[in-house]
């Protein structure tokens, strides 16, 4: 059991958790993951490491509410317990020798950008963040990452704060004013990954991705989070979580992970007015 | 108490629910047999001075002395004798392969069928834990602390065997549910989960600590388990890493391994209703593979709904792994074996779901280094097999995890642990493993058996330390 020691609604749809977690946040590294199931019957489900305090003992999730099992964990409050909580799983990010870079998050996706960049900040790289939204509301960790870049570009697609258009349009600017980087580092929905792959590819820039699919026990043992990487079957949860973004098989992974969508859709409409209510804004 | 022996040639039949009946639902298959069922299959024992069947189990139970108390109806004798063996009767006496171990050299099998004595056993186990004395003695403790890690048989057979001793055993498991395989691996309708969860409750009031979601080699190191006062550590770790036939399609949705398909059901619950975990429940399934495991995932898909479901085996009806006992109750549930067949492609659709699997027939050759006859393509014979779901049961690997974060833990080139001898010591010093871990994917009984003498060679080198 794993006690909630802070919650904050960063937006309607998304909720910043910091538990008491002390084994995982002495062990935590930017890239790692958890998995948690929020009661006694829910899912497994994974979610990345958003931050941890190794002298508090306690480690910060970041989860947007897309289905049961997310609506659960939200349903918990400061005080309450989360069933079962286990990690840190995965293999922390390589961000050794990295002097200059652009962190890309795409929506929630910018909260496991987020310890990336604050590391790749501590170890004294330039840092060039770029986080995208959908609209205005729904920016998240503005300030945190004011902090550790030194340079922030916000994008929303329909311009209603930072700038107008995709991460992509932000970084091929980027590139093009002469930024050089090392690496780019994206975390975010599989299709923004997929572009942002392919416009690093055109101009050889090194791109580690972060991939979160589905799994169960987070251990090696389902190879339900299988991927192809470079024509061969990789295991997200002991093999990555990060790959070389260049060599993901982007679309079967987006077939993979709808596998469920119906039955998630089913269990959403049976049980969630407030996603609904999300939705339709 | 004077008896006479019952000479019958054939076991005590054991009741079961109907084929029919039983392939729709997840309730356990075999019913146990009943007090009187029980003393007469105990009377067909003729309670050999020599005990050959003694020396065929992997944990060597003392078979015809427990057997004798059945026959005179002392349930409770023949539970403690059963226990100085075994700390988990009412498992091992549900899914050991009786017939390659005991039952195969018992006299009574030479003009007729062997004693049923893994259905005594389990007889004897469910009618304890329905009407034994419930409390345990608690060991004194000897203030030595030994860690576990892995809370399948082999875990939990030296848990035990080390508690009654007196150490301190915790045992680290990286699900949130203790039992390794019995929890996550074998269904309901073979081994219930309560059954599982009474023979750990018993190993918890024996003084064994629990310790769920940790991951050794993730959370903890096993160099950390020793700087927190543990003196000795047991990985019994498991076999639990899938393999794949690296055919094209296997990342098609609809293709699982057999892990994680079986992990959704028996672990997640997947096939109650009410479950929040999905399951894709096909209509049409292929399981790869002919072992026990293969034929679980066969059955659960059956009472998942399938209409159809295939074992895909590339050897014959002679050469399957599984238990006699398992392949008889798939055949009799309706599930279709399709031996010498071998899989070449798993065909999708335009949305990336199965629609097909492509195979060669094959033909048995000379035999290869297992002894078993070597199965060979026959030429022009491939097809297409109309399916919607295919799962993988071709076998396990040693997961990387521990190995990977212990300095100076040898293994060999299948990832398996390397162990010295019987002992299970490793290279490193106090050290131990067992079960999977060491011998890659093997049976229950098989890890009960390594974790037994690990527990004796743990007691061994604390006490001389």
């Amino acid at each position: 059991m794993t006690k909630i020691v802070e919650k904050q609604k960063l937006n309607e749809t998304v909720t910043k958790m910091v538990v008491e977690a002390p084994l995982v946040a002495k062990k935590a590294e930017p890239g790692q993951f958890i998995i948690f199931r929020a009661k006694e019957d829910s899912e497994r489900v994974p979610l990345t490491i958003a931050d941890y305090d190794r002298e508090k003992g306690t480690v910060t999730i970041i989860f947007q509410i897309v289905g049961e099992a997310t609506m659960e964990l939200n349903s918990l409050n400061v005080g309450d317990y989360i069933h079962d909580f286990v990690g840190p799983l995965g293999n922390p990010s390589e961000l050794d020798g990295i002097k200059k870079v652009a962190v890309i998050g795409g929506g929630v996706g910018s909260a496991i950008a987020f310890p990336v960049a604050k590391k790749l900040c501590a170890l004294g790289a330039e840092v060039h963040a770029i986080i995208g939204f959908r609209n205005k509301d729904l920016v998240i960790l503005e300030n945190e990452f004011e902090k550790v870049s030194d340079k922030l570009v916000i994008m929303t697609d329909d311009g209603s704060y930072g700038t107008k258009g995709l991460v992509t349009n932000a970084l091929k600017e980027l590139i093009e004013q002469g930024n050089s980087y090392d690496e780019v580092i994206a975390i975010g929905p599989l299709v923004m990954m997929k572009f942002v792959c392919n416009l690093t590819k055109e101009y050889g820039i090194k791109t580690t991705v972060s991939m979160n699919p589905i799994m169960i026990d987070g251990t090696g043992m389902c190879g339900g989070c299988r991927l192809t990487v470079g024509g061969e079957t990789k295991f997200a949860c002991v093999d990555g979580p990060d790959f070389d973004g260049h060599l993901i098989d982007f679309d079967e992974a987006m077939k993979r992970g709808s596998v469920y969508k119906n039955f998630e859709g089913k269990k959403r409409e049976e049980s969630c007015n407030l996603l609904k209510a999300g939705e339709g804004k | 108490m004077e008896y006479s022996r019952n000479m019958d040639a054939k076991k005590t039949p054991m009741p079961c629910q109907e084929p029919n009946v039983r392939n729709k639902n997840f309730g356990e298959v075999a019913l146990g047999y009943t007090e009187e069922m029980a003393i007469n299959e105990a009377r067909r024992c003729l309670n050999c001075k020599n005990k050959p069947c003694k020396t065929k189990c992997p944990v060597g139970i003392d078979i015809p002395a427990f057997i004798s108390a059945v026959a005179v109806g002392d349930f409770e004798a023949a539970y403690l004798e059963l226990t100085k063996y075994t700390a988990l009767p009412a498992v091992c006496g549900r899914v050991c392969p009786q017939e390659v171990q005991c039952e195969s050299v018992c006299v009574r099998g030479i003009k007729g069928e062997a004693v049923g004595i893994g259905r005594l056993e389990r007889f004897v186990a469910d009618w304890y834990r329905k009407n034994g004395k419930k409390e345990v003695l608690k060991p004194i403790s000897n203030g030595k602390k030994v860690a576990v890690i892995g809370s399948g048989p082999a875990g939990l057979t030296t848990a035990g065997d080390l508690a009654k001793k007196g150490y301190e055993v915790t045992v680290f498991e990286a699900l949130h549910l203790a039992g390794g395989v019995l929890a996550y691996g074998i269904p309901e309708f073979r081994l219930p989960k309560d059954i599982v969860k009474a023979e750990i409750k018993t190993l918890e009031d024996l003084g064994v600590q629990i310790c769920t979601n940790t991951v050794i080699g993730k959370t903890l190191t096993i160099d950390e388990l020793m700087e927190m006062g543990y003196e000795a550590v047991f990985i019994g770790s498991g076999a639990g890493l899938p393999r794949f036939m690296g055919i094209k399609g296997e990342s098609l949705n609809g293709v699982y391994s057999a892990n994680e398909f079986l992990t959704r059901i028996n672990l997640m619950k997947a096939y109650q209703p009410e479950s929040k975990t999905p399951v894709h429940r096909g209509k049409k399934v292929a399981v790869v593979g002919g072992g026990n495991v293969a034929m679980d995932a066969a059955r659960c898909a059956k009472r998942l709904g399938a209409d159809e479901v295939y074992i895909v085996y590339r050897r014959s009806m002679n050469e399957l792994p599984a238990r006699v006992e398992e392949v008889e109750h798939a055949e009799e549930e309706g599930i279709i074996f399709k031996t010498l067949v071998n899989p070449t492609e798993i065909i999708g659709d335009e949305n990336g779901y199965v629609k097909g699997l492509k195979a060669v027939k094959m033909e048995l050759g000379e035999p290869d280094e297992s002894g078993r006859r070597r199965p060979v393509v026959l030429e022009g014979s491939e097809f297409e097999l109309e399916v919607d779901s295919v799962i993988m049961s071709i076998g396990t690997s040693p997961n990387p995890l521990i190995r990977s974060t212990t300095p100076g833990l040898e293994t060999n080139k299948w990832g398996c642990l390397v162990v010295r001898d019987e002992s299970g010591l490793t290279s490193r010093e106090a050290v131990y493993a067992g079960g999977d871990a060491v011998s890659g994917a093997a049976t229950v009984i098989l890890a009960m058996g390594a974790g037994k003498n690990a527990a004796a060679a743990i007691d061994e080198y604390l006490k001389n330390k």
